[in-house]
């Protein structure tokens, strides 16, 4: 397989959506080119050899008239499990370098294969993700990289390997985990002065079930403080970059400043990387690592996968523990699954499911591994469209692809009907109050006398414990305890928090009746936009940001129902613009099931990055200067 | 419900110097507090009237008083009421603390189903309607033995409310009249305990131990339907009679496992009720007594000399005998109470209602707990009455002093003596030579069959009843 024949291949899916060619996006569509990495000379992000399985098993299972468009299918590093790369290279120990840095573009799936063919090994995959989050430093995505850990997970994921007792899938898998997880001996901040330097004694329930899958554990990612916010801009470790803000995709297409490589400007255009998971889906983006755990309380995960071309899985209510989670909003967090495709998000959420003792909200029915069938016929299916979600703010493009998504389906045979949510327009504001509440409540902990920053002024208890709340919070968290304060106020309780509960229920409801008269899953976008520049996010404070950003999100939250956003193509800056389903309550796999088809079908591009790579010092060098100014 | 105030109290080893000091208003066999062996001074001399409150003193108006508790019963179990971790009295300190118990980030309550069954069996003992569906609360403030930052309650639809409670107090002259009277139960709720702060003011620090920071309490709120020292004394000496009986609560105020508060105020007949006042942290039922009687005269004379009562809270300074305001310098406490987003409603289920198929272990089952409901003190006191043929105040007294029933039921399996003439032995020759020794039951240098002997030689007329008395 050439890159040339994969160009070609790749101009058919601009007619993927199976519309009239004028109501096209004017999107751009990924090309594969060869990448220079590392020095090493290779087709960037994918094993030669694969392709030519991936492009048959398609066509076995979509049935002739998928073809009708032509090859849209083709999903080079995605489809069919049991990626033999056997074939094309020479397993055994011998196995070179240059396939190893290769496998960093590829999903988990392929890697935990070439893992079991012994065609790499975890320490050798370990070693080039260290080295690569080492590289794209500059993008803030990590607040700790856990180097040591790493590679003594990998030591030992080596050994089972060679004795042939692998624990499954994620043996030998680099995974980063937010920095709200709790991780036993590795420090755990929360993006918050309060945290800093607060190793927690214990790991979270969802930690502790990938460690004992014998996944390797890179670091801990950056996020907005607490999770408060939509851009990881908020955080005090500095906001986190957007790797498509240095892919060839979006170098080719951006709106044209002159500069030159190296040159001041390059870091006043960056894009934010979306929140509040944004180091999360940064580190997967940038290929330096496999699969990352977000948390998701009004999209924080769904979001910061929209705009980095990521799955963004959030699961249902009550699926996967929360315990170790560092709350937010308890009624409505969750954790998220980042992966580069749909297949991996089931792996890992198979991993992560189900009750736990120590989280009273997870349920007790048993969960079985979620293995997605290849969905063929999509006939059956309703997807339902609400129209309260075409918002004035939503862009042309965001609606064009929305709608061409829906034609899709159409075009498939699923019946796609107008649905309606009424009370989607007090969504938010609900969101708002409940949230600032629970915000209030959760925080209180923190006061400096158990663990983490405790203020030097000690006159009294009280000045101690004000003076260590203001050094130790943000002006955004500071806000949101305050208006949770306001509004659980005896007075106010009634008028807020009540009337907020309320409205959550008929929020609920309106999804409920959806999904009874026959609804299977809902379609609608992630985002707004693709990403925005830095200098552009900013301009808005966290609170009009988050209000704006989460508005195709939070609904989802309050109802306690399983979502997940696809990337669907670039738009015509290059930048991913992802689309959102929506299911019924634990109905997880069906909806990752529909999710899997529809990503087959739309063939979201790889992330190219060999253009930065090329000459990644130099933005290095540029980082260094600004990082200072920065993070002042 | 524990506000901040209520932990200034008195670190573990102070609590024996409680007791030290005599002085009680209550008539023999009246509640007298802690069940420790090792406590002193607890014999009761029948003391002024008890009705003073009601007396005009210098006006010509009568008074009347209103008096209701909360009372707070450390749950006997041996794991805390959201963790793992064990509870025991006198551990040393911060030994018995989960990560959960000091607030980690990221921690969850799991509920006790023991602390459930608990709190079931109590809302039973005391004809209590159990909520088949009960909810937690977050009750919050800042202080620093309460390290989440919010306390975990049950304010809004408590595990069970509207109960009553039978007690008997001594009326007349000679107080030898019984009369029976009931109190209401508002409600029983499940909360956590809040760890101690031990203020060192010398070094100006604060010492924090968690041990006991989320054992579970019942907290029960009894309806303001008392009016003296002596009924609320009553009222919590048969509540801890209850609560050991059922085995709820080890109920040892000495250990701090009975807690109460006392709101108090008084009116005119006919006038509005007046403001009240509450004195917290009450850990002996005899300062209990003192502390309200002493309240209710300070309001009288406080009004009648034409001052006015201001809604505070008020703790009892047992070496002056009476009730001082407390350190509460941010006045009224907005407590924000939101719903506990980490645990789901407390379903609770009797037989009619019991899902087909389901677990034992998963479910409670109000039925079953009733059908295994230890003899309460009051029906053991009918028995007794009906068994033995003895006097019920004489019930009250052996079921009020620890060990005493046990003593006598011993004495009683081996003696052919006339159960009244060992009930009179054992009330008035044993008991009054153990308060005139100053000893508990269990420090006896006479044993039951000591005893039993005794009677027995002087039921067959071998010795003489004064020889007797001497040899006892």
């Amino acid at each position: 397989m050439t890159s040339r024949g994969l160009d070609q291949q790749s101009q058919g899916q601009v007619r993927s959506f199976g519309v009239p060619v004028s109501a096209r996006p004017t999107v751009s569509l990924p090309v594969s080119a060869p990448c220079r990495w590392g020095g090493c000379a290779a087709p960037a992000n994918r094993v030669p050899g694969s392709l030519p399985r991936s492009e048959i098993r398609p066509i076995e299972t979509l049935g002739v008239e998928a073809l009708a468009d032509g090859p849209r299918w083709l999903r080079p590093c995605n489809a069919g499990a049991d990626v033999d790369l056997s074939a094309h290279q020479s397993p055994g120990p011998g196995v070179d370098r240059l396939n190893t840095s290769i496998m960093l573009g590829r999903t988990l799936r392929e890697v935990s294969a070439a893992l079991k063919h012994g065609q790499i090994t975890p320490t050798e995959l370990c070693q080039k993700c260290l080295s690569l989050i080492k590289k794209t430093k500059f993008l803030n995505a990590y607040i700790t990289v856990s180097e040591e850990v790493a590679l003594k997970q990998a030591e030992e994921s080596e050994k089972r390997y060679k004795q042939g007792q692998s624990l499954g899938d994620l043996d030998g898998i680099p995974v980063a985990v937010k920095d709200n997880f709790s991780t036993s001996g590795i420090e755990t901040t929360c993006a918050s002065n309060m945290l800093k330097g607060y190793i927690p004694p214990y790991n979270a329930t969802v930690v502790q079930k990938l460690l004992d899958q014998g996944a390797l554990l890179m670091g801990k990612t950056n996020l907005d403080e607490f999770a408060m916010g939509s851009g990881s801009t908020d955080g005090v470790f500095g906001a986190v970059k957007n790797p498509w803000s240095y892919s060839k995709q979006h170098r080719e297409k951006r709106p044209l400043k002159p500069c030159g490589d190296g040159d001041g400007d390059e870091d006043s255009s960056w894009l934010i990387a979306g929140g509040s998971s944004g180091g999360s889906a940064a580190a997967v983006a940038a290929l330096t690592c496999f699969a990352a755990l977000g948390s998701d309380t009004g999209g924080s995960t769904r979001n910061p996968a929209a705009h980095c071309g990521l799955v963004g899985f959030k699961p249902s209510y009550g699926l996967v523990s929360r315990h170790g989670l560092i709350p937010l909003v308890n009624s409505m967090d969750v954790p998220g699954i980042l992966t580069r495709c749909v297949d991996d998000t089931a792996i890992v959420l198979g991993i992560l499911a189900g009750h736990d003792p120590k989280d009273s909200t997870t349920v007790q029915d048993p969960v079985k591994p979620f293995v997605l069938p290849n969905l063929t016929d999509v006939s059956k299916l309703c997807i339902g469209i609400p129209k309260e979600y075409l918002v004035p703010e939503l862009s042309g493009e965001v609606r064009s692809l929305w709608s061409q998504a829906a034609d899709l389906f159409e075009s498939q045979g699923a019946k796609v009907i107008e649905v309606s949510l009424p009370h989607t327009l007090y969504s938010i504001v609900c969101y708002h109050v409940l949230c600032t509440s629970e915000v209030a409540s959760n925080m209180a902990r923190f006061d400096g006398l158990q663990y983490g920053h405790r203020s030097a002024i000690s006159v009294s208890t009280e000045a101690m414990y004000a003076a260590t709340r203001r050094e130790g919070f943000n002006d955004v968290v500071r806000g949101r305890i305050l208006s949770g304060n306001f509004f659980l106020l005896k007075e106010n309780y009634e008028n807020y928090f009540i009337k907020a509960q309320k409205v959550r229920r008929l929020i609920v409801n309106d999804f409920l009746n959806v999904f009874n008269s026959g609804v299977d899953v809902l379609l609608t976008p992630t985002t707004l936009s693709e990403a925005v520049p830095y200098a552009e996010f900013i301009k808005e404070d966290n609170r009009t940001r988050s209000a704006q950003d989460d508005i195709f999100t939070q609904a989802v939250n309050m109802a306690g129902l399983p979502a997940v956003s696809i990337p669907v193509a670039l738009s015509k800056q290059g930048l991913p613009v992802g689309l959102q389903l929506i299911g019924r309550a634990f109905c997880d796999q069906q909806l990752l099931t529909i999710a899997k088809w529809f990503e087959k079908q739309v063939q979201f591009p790889i992330i190219q990055l060999q253009e930065f790579m090329d000459d990644y010092s130099s933005v290095l060098d540029n980082q260094k200067l600004t990082s200072v100014s920065l993070q002042q | 419900m524990a506000a901040p105030i209520l932990r200034r109290g008195f670190p573990g080893g102070r609590w024996a110097l409680v007791w030290i000091h005599g002085g009680c208003r209550h008539r023999n066999g009246a509640p007298t507090g802690p069940t420790h062996g090792s406590t002193r001074g607890r014999s009761s001399v029948a003391q002024q009237s008890l009705q003073t409150a009601q007396k005009p003193r210098k006006g010509e108006h009568k008074w009347e008083t209103v008096v209701g508790l909360e009372v707070h019963a450390q749950i006997s179990s041996n794991s805390k009421l959201f963790s793992g971790s064990k509870v025991c009295f006198a551990a040393p300190p911060n030994s018995l603390v989960s990560f959960f118990d000091a607030s980690l980030p990221g921690t969850l309550p799991v509920l006790n189903r023991r602390c459930v069954e608990a709190a079931v069996m109590t809302g039973l003992a005391l004809n209590c309607r159990i909520n088949k569906k009960s909810l937690f609360d977050r009750k919050h403030y800042f202080y620093a033995d309460l390290p989440a930052g919010y306390q975990i309650t049950q304010q809004r639809l408590p595990i069970a409310a509207q109960g009553s409670l039978k007690y008997s107090i001594c009326t007349g002259q000679r107080r030898s009249q019984m009369v029976t009277k009931t109190v209401r139960i508002k409600q029983i709720q499940l909360e956590q305990d809040s760890g101690k702060s031990l203020h060192d003011d010398l070094r100006c620090q604060t010492l924090v131990d968690l041990n006991r920071a989320g054992v579970g309490l019942l907290e029960v709120v009894l309806e303001p339907d008392l009016c003296c020292g002596e009924e609320a004394a009553t009222v919590v000496r048969e509540l801890q009679l209850i609560l050991q009986a059922l085995g709820a609560s080890q109920a040892n105020m000495a250990e701090g496992q009975l807690r109460v508060d006392a709101n108090i105020s008084v009116h005119h007949p006919g006038e509005p009720l007046g403001v009240r006042t509450e004195v917290k942290n009450l850990n002996s039922i005899r300062f209990l007594a003192k502390a309200i009687d002493y309240e209710i005269q300070r309001q009288i004379s406080e009004l009648e000399n034409g001052g006015e009562i201001l809604n505070e809270t008020r703790s009892f300074d047992h070496k002056l005998g009476c009730t001082v305001p407390m350190r509460d310098k941010e006045g009224e406490q907005d407590y924000r109470f939101m719903p506990e987003p980490n645990l789901p409603p407390l379903v609770l289920y009797d037989t009619s209602c019991l899902p087909a198929g389901a677990d034992p272990q998963q479910v409670i089952n109000i039925d079953r707990i009733r059908d295994s409901l230890p003899e309460l003190p009051s029906v053991t006191r009918d028995r007794l009455v009906g068994e033995y043929g003895m006097l019920p105040e004489h019930s009250f007294v052996l079921l009020n002093e620890v060990g005493l029933l046990e003593f006598f039921q011993n004495v009683m399996k081996e003696t052919r003596a006339e159960p009244k003439k060992v009930t009179n032995w054992v009330l008035n020759t044993f008991l009054g030579y153990l308060k005139q020794q100053n000893l508990a039951v269990s420090e006896s240098p006479v044993t039951p069959s000591a005893l039993a002997e005794l009677l027995n030689l002087l039921d067959r007329k071998v010795i003489s009843s004064s020889a007797a008395k001497q040899r006892a």
